[in-house]
């Protein structure tokens, strides 16, 4: 896809200033390409039977065949076959009725072998296709994202360098290398080259990217946490000039691992190549890494050619034929997909646009749907995600998915609220509870005595006592000055230690007191 | 002609991270040339009709269970490794500072 402009010197790391995003889409179309990387969650890994577990100690899930022994032999994980296809299926792909593993070579110690098995020219699954949506001003608009394909391969050692001032590969004096990941079987999902996107190039990659995450979250394949690294996305950015044919050259910026930094690696590419454009210079095709601080990239180690990677079909592995039955079984077991849920919950659930789009930004339509098949009122299930617990997953850094409560757990303080048994207060403690790691809400209810005091003997022995501690108070009310009734119910909370229920109390306080 | 040009060991060189002598360019790009030749003998015989092959065995689909299996303990997997520190293989430094 490289149509490169020759005239001009060559710009990369230190390049002109970059240009404002407006005025770059005013002279230039972007035309984006998007390779994400997931990690399957099979137990085993790809081509061995080590465990997959994340955070064990370094290279306690090792063994000849992912350190690249003499003598050891790779044999499929017929899961990670499995987990293949059904997203091929997913993503409208066709599925290869043959196809085999190639071997990429590049000497870089992430790989002991010196090589990394994955899929060359035949990838498992080809041109598919997924739809995503995108908040404009004028509405909803839907993007046509093309697969180009889907393919098998093993993920690489983690390596950290020692020694230098940044703990960047560069400048360090040695690294070390941990082998555990090594192995563990990816899928990388690589688009066509995305056009016509105009300004909302940014929005688009990261719609793309958060379809595809709950795509793969949808068939149990993964549990694609992308601060784990579960998923990973390169991005590919092109110029060229508006009305143009011919496309500008590509970057390719890697380290791009949360959905916000999808949209920012985008703009920034934008800014910068438009920058270098307007220069008069032209684009350099090399990788570069995205900087979470910055919002920005620099330039990494120059591109090896494709050629340079000498692929070859690995002599140690048998071909992946799925006969045509197998893939029909497979295609039987797709769930209901997220767009089709979308559009079902919010028919279901009487949403307008804007509540669906409030739900699918707060990323909570598979909890709120959870938690509504765990027995919630949809609106009760929409107001505690995306409010309280909204809250929380904000002021704790983490994303919502990730708070330690269940569905279940939601739906069980739903219930608690809707029975009596607790006030809206009463049942935000419950919940600080659980995120607490307290246990179920239950639990959390009986340890830490939450209980609406709610029998009118307890209530009204509170409330004989607030009359008796508050006589002026009290007088007033009985004059008619109602509002006076205010410091009388303080008290009765202050005595059931705020687990009365405000307003019954009231009610007690004025019929003592005769006013009905 | 030769099938293997000195450029080409040296462009191999440079992705392999190997620092070769011009002499050695010179000898491995003609010791590399008789393997290749010889290797492609092979061609002389596989014409157009036979099929290049990946593998001895006419087998597809062969997979293993979904299972997990101790393997090697951390001592036992670091045992050959060069130097070790933190439980982990220690390299050499990776790129240089020309890169």
């Amino acid at each position: 896809m490289v149509g490169a402009v020759t005239n001009g010197p060559a710009t990369s790391g230190v390049g002109p200033a970059p240009v404002a995003f407006d005025d770059a889409m005013r002279s230039y179309e972007p035309v984006l390409g998007l390779e994400t990387h997931v990690e399957l969650g099979t137990a085993s890994k790809m081509f061995c039977s080590c465990a997959t577990a994340f955070g064990a100690a370094p290279n306690t899930q090792v063994c000849p065949v992912c350190l690249a022994l003499p003598g050891s032999l790779p044999v499929v994980n017929g899961a990670a076959v499995e987990s293949a296809i059904r997203l091929g299926l997913a993503l409208n792909c066709s599925v290869a009725s043959w196809c085999r593993f190639a071997r990429k070579n590049y000497f870089y110690p992430d790989m002991p072998k010196n090589y990394q098995i994955s899929q060359y020219d035949e990838p498992l699954c080809s041109d598919g296709y997924l739809d995503v949506t995108v908040d404009t001003p004028e509405g909803p608009r839907e993007f046509r994202v093309e697969i180009e394909r889907v393919h098998m391969e093993e993920d690489t050692g983690k390596t950290a360098h020692m020694g230098g001032a940044t703990g960047r590969i560069h400048g360090a004096e040695y690294s070390i290398v941990d082998y555990n990941r090594a192995g563990i079987p990816l899928l990388e999902i690589v688009t066509k080259p995305i056009e016509h996107t105009g300004e909302l190039a940014p929005q688009v990659a990261r719609a793309y990217v958060a379809e595809l995450r709950d795509l793969v979250r949808s068939l149990g394949i993964s549990d694609v946490r992308m601060e784990q690294g579960s998923l990973r996305c390169d991005v590919n950015v092109s110029l060229m000039p508006r009305g143009g044919t011919e496309w500008g050259t590509r970057s390719e910026t890697k380290n791009v691992n949360s959905l916000r930094s999808v949209e920012r690696a985008v703009r920034s590419e934008i800014e910068r190549q438009a920058g270098v454009l307007n220069s008069g210079g032209r684009v350099v095709q090399e990788t570069r890494h995205f900087q979470e601080n910055t919002g920005t990239s620099v330039p990494g180690r120059s591109k090896e050619e494709a050629q340079d990677y000498r692929y070859f079909p690995d002599p140690d592995l048998v071909p992946v034929a799925p006969s045509a039955e197998w893939v029909e079984e497979l295609r039987a077991t797709l769930p209901e997909l997220p767009a089709a849920k979308r559009a079902r919950i919010k028919a279901e659930w009487s949403l307008s646009d804007e509540e669906l789009r409030d739900l699918v930004n707060a990323d909570a339509i598979e909890l709120v749907a959870a938690t509504v098949e765990a027995g919630a009122p949809p609106a009760d299930a929409r107001k505690w995600w995306l409010n309280e617990l909204s809250r929380r997953a904000t002021e704790t850094e983490v994303e919502l998915a990730d708070l330690p409560i269940t569905p279940e757990q939601v739906a069980r303080v739903v219930a608690l609220v809707a029975e009596g048994a607790l006030t809206n207060k009463l049942a935000r403690q419950v919940v600080d509870g659980v995120l607490n790691g307290e246990g179920d809400p239950d639990t959390v209810v009986e340890a830490r005595g939450l209980k609406v005091v709610s029998d009118d003997s307890a209530l009204g022995a509170a409330v004989d006592e607030a009359i008796a501690g508050d006589p002026d108070a009290a007088e007033k009310v009985r004059n008619g000055k109602v509002a006076a009734a205010g410091a009388l119910v303080g008290a009765v909370m202050r005595a059931t230690r705020g687990q009365a229920d405000a307003g019954r109390a009231r009610a007690l306080i004025l019929e003592r007191l005769g006013v009905q | 002609m030769s099938a293997i040009t000195r450029d080409e060991v040296a462009h191999l060189a440079r992705l392999s991270r190997l620092a070769l002598h011009e002499d050695e360019l010179d000898q491995l790009a003609a010791q590399l040339d008789e393997i290749i030749s010889a290797v492609a003998k092979v061609q002389e015989v596989a014409q157009g009709d036979i099929p290049p092959t990946s593998h001895a065995l006419p087998l597809t689909n062969v997979y293993r269970p979904d299972e997990t299996h101790q393997g090697l303990t951390p001592d036992q997997a670091l045992a050959g490794a060069p130097a070790v520190e933190d439980q982990r293989f220690r390299v050499p430094q990776i790129l240089g500072e020309e890169e």
